[in-house]
């Protein structure tokens, strides 16, 4: 049973995304109960698969019993179990809170949206999981159509911001194919680990450049790496109020991983990768600044939070390119944080919006008396963001310094104290708005409107793991944050 | 032979690839820019095919197994079944997409950029 985790953490909510709409014709209810279940057994799989995994050490399954390099290969390393555990606890937390409000909408296709969360989830389990080029690939094209499908399931300005995405992301899954293809011309395989001890062998030419360099510009667009990150403001302000709760929070993050996963587990013997990690490194020092600059020129909250997601991928790619260990736990410390922090964030400006239609920072006046435990939540998310002690933000940040003055990279360490000032400034907009400034003008009306319990309850949760990570950061870092590093570092 | 001759299918997929690039970027209606991304996608296949194709190869199906098989003799499978895939993701995302145009089109009732861009603001 147990070597059977890798690959029953994919299959799982991917075999019940099928069966769910079949349900669903039959019995709503049915088919909700099932999805629920299938979020919980994948999040305990993954739980489950990353306490083994740090008990036992890597280990790696075979599809259908076909040894690499000719078969598919899933690789169970600390890092992966990590991911999953974090995409399969999001996924839970935010399918609870949708069923609050998707409740009414889709009464057509009961299951469907169930059904492409499923999906989606799946899709990004397998992108962790997986030790295959080309598999990558085709997890990331499932996820991504699964989220297209998702992101418009209401009318409106989202229709024409994902179209955008679409077009934007399916060329950044070709130029990876591509790219995939001339390492695949180069060395005869498509097995990461394989492919990374033959590219050691053969050594520099420019088609490893070529295609390294193809593979890092996908998945750099997929991850909205800053200049690259065109499709995401609009696309998260339109998106339906649970959608982005976990796209938001998730998917970029998890692009960023295959980004990291094949740049230092895979070509880390190549120039090139070298040469691209240092680049990345640049790009990420101007989008900490420029993210953050411009997610203060916004006046719609659930904008500004994009703006801010761009600048805060920044800082998890300069973890990576600063190199030295303490940078390299910030980049990943800061991964998992953000990802919380950030559904925390999105999860609250969709409730409120769901709740009283409020988008704008002007709008959210007096919300602090409205939606007292919700804005509790989104003060703590926002100073995890700011990077306040006791809260996870702080510590991913102060690792990220520390790494910063090892490399002497004053560059980064002023860029990371601006970004930092930035998001006090715009975080404390919204929570002056909403704690300080009664609304008695405005709305009269300004009596409790708490969310109902499905939602305040991830809302909740999210924020108590914002300072749970806060306060047990040591141990995470030296218990799996360390376990997770590549291995020659 | 030219050197550019001998590899004409690789100018083939280069030109497709960036001619996609090009008129998504260019065009000004959705569904063009829509053909132009599959213009793209058809680029990364030819390439993948063309680095299958060996002269004087034949199909990779071995009739005898009791013959011994040179790899010289036969194209390479792999790419084929890779880009099997490749066009089935290529399918599942035209589908979407063409939902997506057909609910722009009933909302905004136009898929020219400019036009819709216009409506998007009011």
């Amino acid at each position: 049973m147990t070597p059977h985790l890798a690959v029953l953490v994919v299959v799982i909510p991917l075999a019940s995304s099928l069966v769910i709409p079949l349900v669903g014709i039959f019995s709503r209810r049915a088919g909700q109960t099932l999805a629920l279940l299938a979020h919980v057994v994948t999040l305990v799989l993954a739980l489950a698969t990353l306490v083994r995994v740090l008990a036992e050490g890597s280990w790696s399954y075979h599809l259908g019993g076909w040894m690499p390099p000719w078969g598919i290969e899933y690789v169970v390393d600390p890092l992966s179990a990590g991911m999953a555990v974090l995409i399969s606890g999001m996924a839970l937390l935010t399918m609870v809170y949708a069923a609050g409000c998707l409740d009414k909408r889709n009464s057509r296709h009961p299951g469907l949206s169930e059904a492409l969360f499923l999906l989606l989830t799946a899709g990004l389990l397998g992108i962790v999981m997986t030790g295959d080029m080309f598999n990558l690939y085709v997890f990331l094209e499932i996820s991504s159509i699964a989220a297209y499908a998702l992101l418009t399931s209401e009318e409106g300005p989202s229709l024409v911001a994902t179209f955008r995405y679409l077009l934007v992301g399916t060329i950044a899954a070709s130029l990876y194919l591509l790219g995939t293809g001339y390492l695949y011309a180069l060395t005869g395989t498509l097995n990461m680990a394989d492919l990374g001890v033959r590219l050691s062998e053969t050594g520099d030419s420019m088609a490893v450049v070529a295609g390294v360099s193809l593979v890092v510009i996908g998945l750099a667009v997929k991850a909205a790496v800053f200049p690259l990150h065109g499709w995401l403001p609009d696309t998260y302000t339109y998106a339906p109020v649970a959608v982005v709760g976990f796209i938001g929070a998730v998917m970029t993050k998890v692009s960023a991983y295959a980004l990291f996963r094949i740049l230092f587990f895979v070509l880390d013997t190549q120039a090139v990768s070298g040469a691209a990690v240092t680049w990345l490194g640049w790009l990420a020092v101007v989008a900490i600044v420029a993210g953050s600059w411009m997610a203060l020129a916004q006046t719609d909250v659930r904008r500004m939070l994009a703006y801010s997601s761009v600048g805060q991928m920044g800082f998890i790619v300069i973890g990576f390119s600063l190199g030295n260990v303490p940078a390299m736990v910030g980049g990943l410390f800061h991964l998992l944080n953000h990802a919380v922090m950030k559904g925390c964030l999105f999860l609250v400006a969709g409730g409120v919006r769901w709740r009283t239609g409020a988008t704008t920072i002007k709008a959210y006046a007096g919300m602090g008396r409205r939606l007292p435990l919700t804005m509790a939540a989104f003060f703590v998310a926002a100073l995890s963001m700011i990077g306040l002690p006791p809260t996870a933000g702080f510590f991913s940040k102060w690792y990220l310094l520390v790494g910063a003055v090892e490399a002497q990279a004053w560059v980064v360490l002023a860029a990371i104290i601006i970004s930092s000032a930035l998001s006090a400034i715009y975080f404390f907009r919204v929570i002056e708005k909403a704690f300080f400034q009664t609304s008695d003008e405005i709305n009269p009306a300004s009596e409790r409107t708490e969310l109902p319990g499905v939602m305040l309850g991830p809302v909740v949760i999210l924020a108590m793991v914002v300072l749970l990570l806060g306060l047990l950061n040591e141990p995470i870092v030296t218990h799996f944050v360390m376990h997770a590093l590549p291995p020659n570092v | 032979m030219p050197a550019f001759l001998t590899h004409a299918e690789y100018w083939l997929a280069a030109l497709l690839l960036f001619w996609g690039v090009y008129g998504v970027l260019a065009s000004n209606h959705l569904l063009r820019k829509l053909m132009a991304m599959n213009i793209m996608q058809v680029g990364v296949i030819v390439f993948f095919i063309a680095l299958a194709a060996k002269s004087g190869a034949t199909a990779p199906v071995v009739v005898d197994v009791n013959q011994s098989i040179q790899a010289s003799g036969y194209v390479n499978p792999l790419p084929h079944a890779l880009m099997l895939t490749a066009i089935v993701v290529s399918v599942s995302t035209t589908g979407v997409a063409l939902a997506l145009l057909i609910r722009i089109q009933r909302r905004y009732g136009t898929l020219q950029e400019t036009t819709l861009l216009e409506r998007l603001k009011q």
